[in-house]
């Protein structure tokens, strides 16, 4: 942590993302790293995002309207 | 009329087409003949609240407080005789959405409703995702940038009639929809950069003369909110719901854009939209709401109202949408006549 800043504030939201505070450089398990210039970024801890790491709501509970048929 | 000043704008947006008494009457004022808000009242009262002439005028009255028109003096911004008459209008739209909603203050169970993904159903982004031509898309985008094209101004107003958390937690969000400092981010911006590639204008105000007034209500509802700090909390209501419910419909609409083949800033648009969104929630959630309502318990019932005030204007415009559409005809007043994607003739 650089000196001349106040610790980040990390927020664990429980039913959602975690929340982080300024831009931040994610590392990958397999080696990418990438970046959000966000004031505040959601991180994916469900792991259903499309946008992983990033959240993309995905983690809501999803309901069908009435049992409707695939195709 | 008590302007102080002769400045007028000479660019920006020409003045519409009035559509009946009560917008011309507020078009003659902007021209600069004055406004008689008593001699109006039976206009008024005999207004559809949803209709296109309260709309459109509610529209242009506001309209001052943003960007003004092309040949109007700035200082009718403050006309007392125009705000008085601007305030009729804005009763008789008030009340029709208070009588048109549940209401309540079961804030949790409002925001508990929007956080469920309802699979499969009906809506004008599933539409567009699945079955949608690209001349309902670019008609969507059209109609969409009386909005867009001011993304975030409307709820600016709201920033000083906060307090602590709330507000530093709605510049956070504000700040985001504002390119985080960068211009070229902004997403009023990025909406303009996608309506070029789609082959429309993007000059702001270029489709006001098409728009019904589904999509001017939904406007006229924020600035209503954010101009009246009496309304603050329903404007954070009409704020929560935008950004609850974002991220799933822009993820639809970036489908709807890749199947489309829009192009590269079309999707940009909306994927940025998906990811921004998802942050946006938690922070109006958690930054805005919790502090604003444990400040002051009242407040909950103002942010349900404006919560359900937005699902309505919302489920009327997605009606006009869906239908003018399932009939194959253009949801605008006039069709697009730009030579690209338009509706079978």
């Amino acid at each position: 942590m650089p000196a001349d800043r106040a610790p980040r504030r990390v927020r664990i939201t429980g039913d959602g993302p975690i929340l982080l505070e300024g831009p931040v450089e994610v590392d990958l398990p397999d080696g990418r790293r990438v970046v959000s210039e966000r004031p505040v970024t959601a991180l994916c801890v469900c792991g259903s995002s499309k946008r992983y790491p990033f959240c993309d709501t995905s983690h809501r509970r999803r309901v069908r309207a009435e049992p409707e048929e695939e195709r | 009329m008590t302007t102080t000043s002769a400045a007028v704008r000479t660019s920006g947006p020409a003045l519409p087409q009035a559509r009946g008494p009560l917008s011309a009457a507020v078009l003659h004022a902007l021209r600069g003949g004055g406004a008689d808000a008593a001699a109006l009242r039976g206009d008024v009262a005999a207004a559809d609240p949803f209709g296109d002439d309260l709309q459109l005028a509610l529209c242009a009255c506001y309209e001052l407080h943003y960007r003004g028109f092309a040949g109007v003096a700035d200082d009718l911004e403050w006309d007392p005789d125009l705000l008085a008459l601007r305030r009729d209008l804005e009763r008789v739209f008030l009340a029709a959405l208070r009588a048109a909603v549940a209401g309540g203050d079961d804030l949790a169970g409002e925001i508990d409703a929007l956080l469920v993904e309802h699979v499969d159903a009906p809506g004008v982004s599933a539409h567009l995702r699945k079955h949608g031509e690209l001349w309902q898309f670019r008609e969507y985008i059209a109609l969409r940038s009386i909005y867009h094209l001011k993304e975030a101004d409307p709820q600016a107003w709201v920033i000083p009639r906060l307090e602590g958390e709330a507000k530093a937690a709605l510049v956070t969000v504000e700040h985001d929809e504002y390119g985080a400092g960068r211009g070229d981010r902004m997403h009023a911006q990025l909406f303009a950069d996608m309506m070029r590639e789609l082959g429309l204008s993007d000059d702001y105000g270029h489709y006001l003369d098409v728009a019904p007034a589904a999509v001017l209500a939904e406007v006229n509802l924020m600035s209503l909110c954010g101009l009246h700090r009496s309304l603050r909390g329903a404007l954070v209501g009409q704020f929560a719901v935008v950004e609850l419910t974002s991220s799933p419909g822009s993820d639809r609409l970036v489908r709807a854009a890749k199947r489309l083949r829009c192009g590269p800033a079309t999707e940009g648009f909306y994927a940025e939209h998906v990811e921004a969104d998802a942050v946006h929630e938690q922070v109006v959630r958690h930054g805005i709401i919790a502090p604003l309502v444990a400040a002051d318990p009242a407040m909950a019932a103002d942010v349900v109202f404006g919560m359900q005030a937005t699902a309505v204007l919302d489920e009327r415009l997605s009606e006009h949408l869906l239908a003018s559409w399932a009939a194959g005809r253009s949801a605008l007043l006039r069709p697009l006549a730009d030579g690209r994607a338009v509706p079978p003739v």
